[in-house]
């Protein structure tokens, strides 16, 4: 209010000092760039998530390279290499100990649907045992296309509906 | 060579490559000869132990065995037939106790048994699971998985 006691437009008063928005999209907007990583590394893969966790790729620029061993504090799980039926079960375990709400990126085709490994001992795809949000493809994928699938995998954080309660 | 003149009877085929020899022997006669092997002609390492199956020829199965002689540097394979659908041969985990792993898994991954071995249980695959994938009648996409739909 000005001291004459005639209202102004607010945003001429506050002077881009605020911003406003909606809540869902703060709250993804944080959510995109604070992902807890838990990486179930098990094959090839491994060494090209490595590589782009490193600083020549620099993954962390997308606030996406802070590792946790632990699933409890963790929400994005990085399925990196071939998962067998005598593994499975421990995958789901960790998927369901990690917090809501939380993602799963399967990286590679292994992974993916397993790969080369049409046999015996391989799971045809981890989407057969828990959701998947991004596939990366590639044997093993190039790094870009990894950094590719964080940047898909921020998108649709930021533009899904944000439980918070 | 003494293998030969202590069990002619047991000797299928020989062939040697370089130096290397290989035997065919009758699996029954393993435990003799391995001990024969170890005891005096000095093949102290037990190197490898796999099997191989030879559907359908008859007989099926071979186990097969890589020997060293650590002091002489000599290699010697033997190749133990069965001829049973369920084979089985003697363990050789009191001669060489590293047997104990290499039997398990030719046991999860072939079916063959050895009589004598102290623990003989699956070690790849997981107790849930049937049958013995490396034989050629597996079909190698039969899939046992603990979690997730079947096939």
């Amino acid at each position: 209010m000005e001291p004459n006691g005639h209202r102004q437009d607010i945003a001429a008063v506050l002077k881009g000092q605020v911003m406003t928005t909606r809540f869902d999209k703060l709250l993804g907007w944080g959510r995109k760039y604070s992902m807890f990583v838990y990486p179930f590394v098990t094959a090839c893969c491994g060494m090209e998530y490595m590589s782009v966790s490193a600083s020549h790729y620099d993954l962390d620029r997308f606030g996406a390279a802070f590792p946790r061993f632990s699933p409890r504090q963790s929400d994005v799980l990085w399925v990196v290499g071939t998962i067998s039926h005598k593994l499975a079960p421990l995958l789901l375990n960790v998927y369901e100990q990690m917090t809501e709400p939380k993602w799963v990126v399967s990286f590679g085709a292994c992974a993916s649907c397993g790969g080369p490994y049409d046999n015996y001992a391989t799971v045809q795809g981890i989407d057969t045992i828990l959701p998947v949000d991004i596939y990366i493809a590639g044997c093993p994928p190039r790094p870009e296309a990894v950094l590719d699938g964080v940047l898909k995998l921020q998108d649709l954080i930021q533009k899904s509906k944000q439980p918070w309660k | 060579m003494a293998i030969e003149k202590r069990y002619p009877e047991a000797i299928f085929d020989w062939h040697a490559d370089h130096g290397d020899r290989t035997l065919v022997i009758d699996g029954d006669r393993l435990l003799d000869i391995a001990r024969l092997l170890k005891e005096e002609m000095g093949y102290n390492v037990l190197v490898d132990l796999t099997a191989v199956d030879y559907l359908p020829r008859k007989p099926r199965f071979e186990i097969v065995y890589h020997f060293m002689n650590l002091e002489t540097k000599a290699r010697l394979r033997l190749r133990a037939q069965s001829d049973d659908e369920h084979p089985l041969v003697p363990s050789l985990t009191p001669l060489w106790p590293i047997a104990d792993w290499y039997e398990r898994e030719v046991w999860d991954l072939f079916g063959v048994k050895f009589d004598g071995h102290p623990n003989l249980k699956r070690i790849m695959l997981y107790e849930e699971f049937k049958g013995h994938p490396l034989r050629k009648d597996y079909s190698k996409t039969k899939r046992q998985p603990l979690v997730g739909p079947q096939n």
